[in-house]
């Protein structure tokens, strides 16, 4: 058979020489083999405290987006319902009234707004449909809960924090992805 | 009239040294499991238990805690006061070996000198391999009583385990009690302060007798007995809960305390290396000088643990036939040359034969 990798190594089935079959020796060999370990560099990170950088293109946890003056994007139209394989979002439309100008960009917009992260397989079709710039995949994936209810995420899970009020927390939900990656098409 | 009178600060004193050794033995073998965890994790590249409390110190309390949330499983058709019975002989066994190790010279309290030893009985050896012989029954009335077969089975192996290296054990200290001419721990440990360690002079039986406390402790490569990947944990199946605790913190235990009988017979006990300890217990007094050899004493005893871990996380287990070929085959013809020879040499000191 052929060896995959030019690491393999074939075992040896060849008889013990009597130094070997000493068995002290190649004992204390071995324990010199993991003494050496002791001082080698650890590979484990320390989760919770220190974390691994993403790739560029990691698809996390959704975000409702909202504008630079703090207004929600999304103006339920659907697309990313429609568009996601796993049907994992639904959504209600309600009708921006006046005075609520400042809450929502168009004058329509998603009164809720449900993913579903159990369904949800963050393939980024909703991000890609969204002609508003409105969800897009974070920097984050969704923790663990007790509860399959735990793991539908409404309106006020995915909300991005408000710019204004809040711009460190927007800034850090907002993260480090590139959201519009050339070619992307969404661009207004 | 005079041997019914009991002698209250002997009482005590023997009470308190009881407690004292009882209670820092159960805590060393507490932190044998975090340091046997550390270890292995260390050996591996890894970085251990460090969530509980600063580098996770408090993973003992942590696991004790959950053996005993644990649900308390006794089988139907086991034999009830035999199996509660099991894990309290493996554990008590375990720590009656410390009676008769000398933890150090000793101190001078209350105008009083205190022996740092429970019980100096003058066949110090013998009693240590009486207990250890006991320890088979721990083992084999707990299998025997869960009235599960692999449990007896299991119980099995590991009795002849013991049983079979127990007879070299014994045989390669032979050697050094033909040497030191006393069973008692602490001559012994005396004629070490002022000679040579007997590991110089006994260096084959010290072997020997390393491998034989591995096997006694059921230690990897050792550890066919409970083997937990192939025998489901062997004799110890059926229990749960802190019973399962007790045979688990019985073995380190154990091995706290064969680290501490290695170290009395081999190493010097308390003796302080490089040092004459005549002339330094009358600079710095009794009592200072019982606290570096309490010391001492310590030191080489983790050492030991260390080595005990250390080969844990290095050698696979033997098989079945390996483990009773080198145990009989090589192990007890060995442990009778060394016997031999010993004897020969002391014929011919003995003789005005120098050499
Ligand atoms: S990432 Fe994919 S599966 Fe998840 S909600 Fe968006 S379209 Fe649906
Ligand atoms: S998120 Fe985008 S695609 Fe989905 S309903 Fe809102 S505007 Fe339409």
């Amino acid at each position: 058979m052929q060896a995959l990798t030019n690491r393999a190594k074939p075992v040896s089935r060849k008889k013990m020489n009597l130094w070997e079959s000493m068995y002290l020796p190649e004992i204390l060999r071995g324990m010199f083999i993991t003494f050496k370990h002791i001082f080698r560099k650890k590979v484990t990170i320390n989760y919770p405290e220190q974390t691994r950088p993403f790739s560029p293109v990691f698809r996390g946890l959704q975000i409702l987006n909202r504008d630079e003056e703090g207004r929600e994007n999304c103006t339920a139209c659907g697309l990313c319902a429609v568009a996601c394989p796993a049907e994992a979002i639904t959504m209600e439309a309600a009708e921006r009234q006046p005075g609520e100008e400042h809450l929502y960009r168009e004058e329509k917009y998603a009164a809720k707004y449900e993913i579903n992260m159990l369904r949800c397989i963050f393939c980024g079709l909703c991000e890609e449909a969204c002609p508003k710039d409105a969800v897009y995949l974070s920097e984050t994936f969704a923790p663990a809960n007790y509860q399959r209810k735990g793991f539908i995420y409404g309106k006020k899970d995915l909300l991005i924090p408000h710019p204004k009020e809040d711009p460190e927390a927007y800034a850090k939900a907002k993260g480090s992805r590139k959201l519009h990656p050339e070619g992307h098409g969404n661009e207004k | 009239m005079h041997l019914l009178a009991i002698d209250w600060a002997v009482f005590t004193e023997k009470l308190v040294l009881i407690i004292v050794v009882v209670s820092a033995s159960l805590v060393i073998a507490m932190y044998s499991t975090y340091a046997e965890r550390k270890i292995a994790a260390i050996i591996q590249d890894r970085r251990g238990p460090n969530r509980a409390g600063p580098f996770g110190i408090l993973q003992p309390l942590a696991d004790g805690l959950k053996l005993f949330f644990k649900e308390e499983i006794i089988p139907k058709f086991s034999s009830k006061f035999l199996f509660i019975l099991g894990p309290s002989i493996a554990m008590l066994t375990a720590i009656m070996i410390g009676a008769v190790i000398p933890w150090g010279n000793k101190i001078h309290l209350f105008n009083r000198d205190i022996s740092l030893q429970i019980a100096d009985v003058n066949i110090g050896i013998l009693y240590v391999f009486g207990i250890v012989s006991l320890g088979v029954y721990g083992i084999m009335i707990g299998g025997w009583a869960s009235n599960n077969k692999f449990s007896l089975l299991g119980a099995m192996r590991a009795a002849s385990q013991i049983i079979s290296y127990e007879l070299a054990m014994g045989i390669s200290l032979i050697a050094l009690l033909m040497l030191s001419g006393t069973l008692s721990l602490k001559t012994m440990v005396d004629q070490q302060m002022d000679h040579w360690w007997y590991i110089f002079k006994q260096p084959l039986g010290f072997l020997i007798f390393l491998v034989c406390a591995f096997a006694e402790t059921n230690r990897t490569p050792f550890d066919l007995s409970e083997a937990e990947n192939e025998l489901i944990g062997g004799y110890h199946s059926e229990y749960s809960s802190m019973k399962l605790g007790f045979y688990l913190f019985a073995e380190y235990v154990n091995m706290f305390l064969s680290s501490a009988v290695m170290v009395t017979l081999f190493f010097g006990g308390y003796d302080i290396p490089f040092v004459n300890d005549h002339t330094l217990i009358n600079t710095i007094g009794t009592n200072w000088m019982a606290v570096l050899q309490g010391g001492a004493f310590f030191i080489k005893i983790v050492c030991f643990l260390f080595l005990f871990m250390w080969v844990r996380w290095t050698i696979p287990r033997f098989r079945y036939d390996q483990l009773m070929n080198l145990g009989w085959k090589i192990l007890l013809p060995l442990a009778l040359f060394n016997m031999l020879v010993t004897g020969a040499i002391i014929l011919l000191h003995q003789n005005n034969w120098h050499f």
